[in-house]
Formats: structure tokens, sequence, C-alpha cells
């Protein structure tokens, strides 16, 4: 199998760019990577991620599918069957839906089904969440839907590093991975360093230290996050912030030390709370760190509610000010 | 006797060289070799002048709109426009063609059909200005919210049909959709629903030759879109859809069809979106300016008025008259888009359920909570 292998770069990039150099890489260096979705070819995707990668690679592997999403990941079933590595993009968080029957009935079972003779190495690329001023059905936070299908690993980054390497995790891995790319933060940039970017899936990162309390998330809320950690140090509070980085499989070792050595967490993210990936972080640490907290593991998310049109977003996406209320409930004693 | 015992009773035949049942020969399914047409043929004669400078009138200020609701955008008073320039005469005939008693499912693109029906242009953007999902009232309207995840509302439309035929009312129900939409399982699902249900519904597919980027040479390997109908026992209509009077031709015979108990009739209307495919899209990406410019020839505003004037329907004072039609509704948008909307943080929590959950009611509190020491502060 011929390989082309890519000179590690550094530049400032955003985390469109890393997305964009992570599949590239991934191309050059494995042949049975393909893309498929639409407007991936000759437009590069409606957020450019694929930009370029139909003129490199040609229609075959980064190719304009017809306007189906069950019939584009059903395909990339077929395709994994037969020795390839699709790369699905899925065009909005909303629009992977029809895709959900192929999702969790076979690129979900198919390793269980077969005992293990079957796997299917599928990326499943979803743009998600708000923040965009997208008008409905361009705003969804479907984490929780993901996250509770045995069988899919579910991996969202929040950093440029992160994007360029767990998308290149992701693909290389040999289970099927839904890999939701949080749209807001497409725009964010940083310095790259291609070869230093290397991530596994399945680890947690902590992205501040603080000694008060600490704010356990991910994706799209990761920056709200320690923009709260920067005002609460006027409050006195000092508060670590975690990053997830992979939902399933759950860094239960890393949250738990985390949280005993402070004693107080709070979780965050956009999507719904009821029934959310919230509650099950929230069980998971009172599990393992009940004798160690100071405080009940409180939440702070989206209200339980369909996505609001755009005027109204920021009332419910989770600010600075709904995170601080949460930690000032966090049973201080003077 | 039910509304289902139109299904034969007889075993089907098999197919005969030369049989002309419909369901064995396609031929019946398919009775158009080229586009319908009627500008700028001897047909248009026949049709009533009346109804021509209506259609000429609905076109000239559905160009206008648009217009208006493209700079709106520019302006950041609409969050975004799917501009149905270029294909105003499939619009416009559609809203014609609607009774009152008549239900339209429309998509994101369809907001002039969904003006062209009564809806009050504010309201019927509320989605795209970003302040409401659905700003009228979809059954005082007899129009489904504007549909977003493609084709989800072709089995909707059969539904209701399906329904109304239930209880013996006279109600047809259109749905509209693209021509990438055509592609979704849904809309396959509608039209063997409709067909197997003998349902009065009529399916307007707009191929305007993109959704988004991907040209339809990618889409569908199918002769036409309207081939499609055949393989569920419908007919498969095409229609100039830049020839308004074609187009409510061809949309007329589908209700009378629908209201006689002839069941769905499929309708593709060949057109091209000389716009982005919204204010965030760079059309340059995928096609060429020759391919814009020579649809602009065969404009549908310019097409309508050329020929209707050759045909002395038209003069000047109409046209004029419908330019000032055009500018008043372009007045009363500006005017109306650039007041501040009314937004109502609490209406997140309004019409989830019937009643507010109890976890509902709470977090309303705290939202009202966080606003009153917002304002206090
Ligand atoms: C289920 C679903 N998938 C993807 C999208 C994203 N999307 C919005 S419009 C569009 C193209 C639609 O093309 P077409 O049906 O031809 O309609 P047109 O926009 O040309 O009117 C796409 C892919 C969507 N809205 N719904
Ligand atoms: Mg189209």
């Amino acid at each position: 199998m011929s390989t082309v292998t890519t000179e590690p770069s550094v530049r400032t990039s955003t985390m469109a760019q890393a997305l964009n150099a992570a599949l590239r890489d991934e191309m050059r260096a494995d042949p049975t990577v393909h893309l498929l979705g639409e407007d991936v070819g000759t437009l590069g995707g409606v957020f450019r991620i694929t930009d370029g990668l139909a003129a490199e690679f040609g229609a075959d592997r980064c190719l304009d599918t017809p306007l189906a999403e069950a019939g584009i990941l059903g395909t990339a079933v077929g395709m994994a069957m037969y020795g390839l590595r699709p790369v699905v993009e899925m065009q909005f968080d909303a629009f992977a839906y029809p895709a959900m029957e192929q999702l969790v009935s076979h690129v979900a079972k198919m390793r269980n089904r077969t005992a293990g003779k079957l796997a299917l190495p599928i990326t499943v690329r979803i743009p998600y969440g708000g923040g965009i001023g997208g008008v409905e059905h361009h705003s969804d936070s479907s984490e929780s839907y993901y996250a509770s299908t045995p069988g899919l690993h579910v991996v969202t980054p929040a950093t440029v590093d992160d994007a360029y390497g767990l998308l290149r995790a992701s693909i290389a891995s040999d289970d099927p991975v839904i890999f939701l790319e949080p749209k807001r933060l497409y725009w964010s940039k940083a310095e790259l360093n291609t070869a230093a970017a290397t991530e596994p899936i399945g680890r947690a990162v902590l992205r501040r230290q603080g000694g008060s309390a600490v704010l356990i998330t991910y994706g799209p809320s990761l920056p709200v996050c320690l923009e709260a950690a920067e005002a609460a140090k006027a409050e006195g509070w000092d508060l670590a912030v975690l990053d997830l980085r992979s939902l399933v499989p759950f860094d239960d070792a890393t949250v738990a030390q985390v949280v005993r050595s402070v004693g107080r967490a709070v979780v965050v993210h956009e999507s719904t709370g009821f029934g959310g990936v919230g509650a099950e972080i929230a069980a998971r640490v009172t599990e393992r760190c009940f004798h160690h907290l100071a405080a009940p593991v409180l939440r702070v998310t989206g209200f339980d509610i369909p996505f609001p049109p755009p005027m109204l977003e920021h009332h419910h996406l989770p600010g600075v000010d709904r995170i601080l209320d949460a930690v000032a409930k966090l049973q201080w004693e003077d | 006797m039910t509304v289902l015992d139109h299904r034969p009773t007889a075993p089907v035949p098999p197919w005969l060289p030369g049989a002309t049942d419909p369901r064995t020969d396609p031929a019946p399914l398919l009775p158009d070799h080229t586009p319908v047409r009627v500008l700028g043929t001897p047909e248009l004669a026949k049709h009533d002048p009346e109804l021509l400078r209506d259609l000429y009138r609905r076109l000239v200020i559905g160009r206008r709109y648009n217009q208006q609701a493209t700079t709106l955008t520019k302006q950041g008073r609409l969050a975004v426009y799917p501009s149905s320039t270029g294909q105003e005469a499939c619009e416009v005939a559609a809203a014609t063609v609607l009774r009152p008693q008549d239900w339209l499912f429309p998509s994101y693109r369809d907001t002039l059909a969904v003006v062209g029906r009564g809806v009050d242009p504010l309201a019927a953007l509320t989605l795209l200005r970003g302040s409401a999902h659905t700003g009228y009232d979809p059954v005082a309207t007899r129009t489904a919210p504007l549909c977003t995840p493609l084709a989800t509302q072709a089995p909707h439309a059969v539904g209701l049909a399906h329904a109304a035929r239930l209880r013996g009312e006279d109600v047809i129900a259109l749905a509209m959709l693209g021509d990438g939409g055509t592609s979704e399982g849904d809309f396959h699902e509608a039209l063997n629903f409709a067909a197997v249900l003998n349902a009065p519904v009529v399916f307007l597919v707009q191929n305007n030759g993109y959704a988004i980027s991907v040209p339809l040479t990618k889409q569908s390997a199918a002769p036409s879109l309207a081939h499609k109908a055949v393989g569920y026992g419908l007919p498969g209509r095409l229609v100039d859809g830049n020839d308004v009077v074609a187009v409510h031709e061809v949309l007329s015979e589908a209700f009378d069809r629908a209201r006689n108990g002839g069941g769905p009739t499929l309708v593709e209307a060949l057109t091209y979106r000389l716009d982005a495919h919204t204010n965030a899209d760079d059309a340059t990406r995928y096609r060429v300016s020759a391919e814009v410019e020579a649809w602009r020839e065969h404009d549908p505003v310019t097409l309508m008025e050329r020929h209707l004037r050759e045909a002395g329907v038209l003069d000047d004072a109409l046209v004029a008259r419908a330019a000032e039609q055009a500018e008043a509704l372009a007045a009363t948008m500006r005017a109306e888009f650039h007041a501040e909307p009314q937004l109502d943080p609490h209406s997140l929590f309004q019409h989830v359920y019937a009643e507010p959950t109890p976890q509902l009611r709470e977090q309303a509190d705290q939202l009202a909570a966080e606003l009153a020491a917002e304002a206090g502060a």
C-alpha cells in the first residue's frame, strides 16, 4: 500500500483549517481513507472543512454524494465492509437524523453482531451546537443520543491542536467514531504544530489549575468556562477547568482525580440537561468521589427546550453568569 | 364504500407489448416528452387575460420581494435568506392554484409562495429573521411551517390530504421541494404512500439545477426527476418552471385530477436560482457566470412581460401599476424589518408542551430571576 508522508508544519490555524489539515494528512498517509458527504467536493463543505481535498485526491476520494444522509452512511457501511475507511460529513447536527437508523442499528452494532469479525472504521463528522445565529435545525447538540448508543465513540475537540490530533486518531480508530465539531469554535485560532498535535481518544485534560472547584466541560463550552474561571477570581474563587475531549470512552480516572483534589464540581454543557451527558458525568463523579465532595455536583446546561431562534439563543446557552451562579451554590463556608 | 375502494380487485395483468394499463406501461404516466410551455406558443391565446395579468403582477411583486429580502440580509435585518430569484414563476403559480381550503407545505425557499397565498410578509419571514420559528398560524392560513429538513414535509402533505379525503372534504395538499430533496428517503416514501392511498396531493419539485453546490448530474441518474413518479404509479409532469402560465396550467391539471379522485401528481419544474443558495453562499465556487447569464435570458419576469406585451394583454400602465405595488410591498418590508422585533425571553418555555412540566417552570423562574438581577445591576 503506497503512502505519502506529510512534512510536519507549524503555523497559525483556525480550527476549521486544523480539521482540514487532519483530513489531508490522513488521506495522504492512508489511501483507504475516503470522504463522502453533501457539498464536500467542489465546494469544500459549507464550512470549508474539506476545502481543496477533491482537487488533491480526486472525486473518488472526496465524493459529493446525492442528498440523503441514510444513503451516505449506509454506503459508508458497505465501503467499510470492503476495507475502506470512510469519513462521512453530516452537514449540520439536525441533518444527521435521517441517518439514525444506519447509525444505531448497523454502525454501532456491527462489531458486536458479528462477534468481532466485521469492524466498521467509520468516522462521522458532525458540526454541532449553537452560538452562530443559526436558524431552526442548525444548532442542535445531539451528543446524548450518540453517547447513549453502545458501540460508538463520541469525541469532541475544543482546541485547534485537539481538532487536528483527535480527528486523525478518530479516522485511525477501528471503531466508529462520532466526531462532533463545535461550530462556534471553527474560526478560533491558535498555533498548530502538526507533529506535536497527536492525541489518542479517551483522555480528559486539565486546561486550568484551580483549588476551589472544577468546571467539567467539553467542546463549545470550554472557552465559556475558561472565561468564567477568569471572572471568578474577582469573587475569590480559584476554578479549575477540565476538558473531557472524549465522552465515550469516558476518562473516569482523570475526572475523579481532579474532583477528589478540589472537592467541588460543576458540569457545564450547552446541550439540554434532562437525560443529558451532564447527568451521566454528575452520577459518575458522585459514585466515585462522594466522600471527597463538599457539595453536590451541579449542572449548568441549556434549558430543556427545543433550540430557540437566533435572537433568543443567548438566553438558552450557558454563559459566565449562569456558571458563576452555580459555583456560588457549592455550599461555601466562611 | 371506503375511500380506498379505488384499488383494483382483479389481479394485475402481466405486461404485454402495447399495453396501456398505467401500472404496466409507463408511457401514460409520463405524458410530457419536452417541458410544457405556453409562453411563445399559440396556447397562450386560450388563457384568460385577467389571469395572465394577475400572474404577471405577482411575478413583479415577487421579484421585488426577493430583492428586498436579500437587501435586508445585507443590513443584518434577516439572519439568512434563501432567495427564489429566478424561480418566481413556480412560487407564483403555486400560490395562485391553491384555493382557500387547500394546504401548502413549503420548504425554506418558498416564502414567496407563502406570502403569495396571503400570509403576512413579516410573519412569513420570522424564521429567517431569527425572531421566531414560525411567525404565522399554520391552521388559520392552511400553510405548514417552512420546512428545512429536506423532503420531510412531503409525507405530511400526503397524510393531511389523506385525512381530508377520509373526512369527505375537498382539500388538496401541495408539497414544494427542490431537486436535491428528491434524493431523500422521505420523498420516495411520500410518493409511494400518496399513490397507494390515492391521496389528493401534488408534489411540486423546483429543479433549479443545484442542491447548494451539487449539480443535478451528481444528484440523480434518472432521465428526469418526473420519471421518479413512474415507479410509484403516479403521473410525472415536466414543465418549464420559468413559464408561469405553463406551471399554472400543469398545476391546475394536477389539482383537477386530485379533486376528481385521480390521486397524486408529481410535477418537475425546470428552473434556475439566479442568486446564491443563500446570502451566506458563494456560488462562484461551483458554477460559471456564463451559465447564470444564459438563464437570465430566460428570466421568468421579463419572459412573461415580453410575451404578454406581444399578445396585447399588457400595456405600460399595467406594468407601471405592478411596479408601484411591488415598491409598496418593499417599503412595508423595510419599515417593518427596520423596527426592532418584540422578543420575549419567557417565550422559550411556552408551547414546549401543552402544559409546562414542573422542570420547565423551574427553569423559567431561573431565567426570570437572572434577567431581574441583570436589570437591577
Ligand atoms: C435532511 C437535510 N440534509 C441537509 C440539509 C442541508 N441543506 C439545506 S438546503 C440543501 C440543498 C437543497 O437543495 P434542493 O433540494 O435542490 O433545494 P434548493 O435549495 O435548490 O431550493 C442542503 C443540503 C437539510 N436542510 N436537510
Ligand atoms: Mg435545487
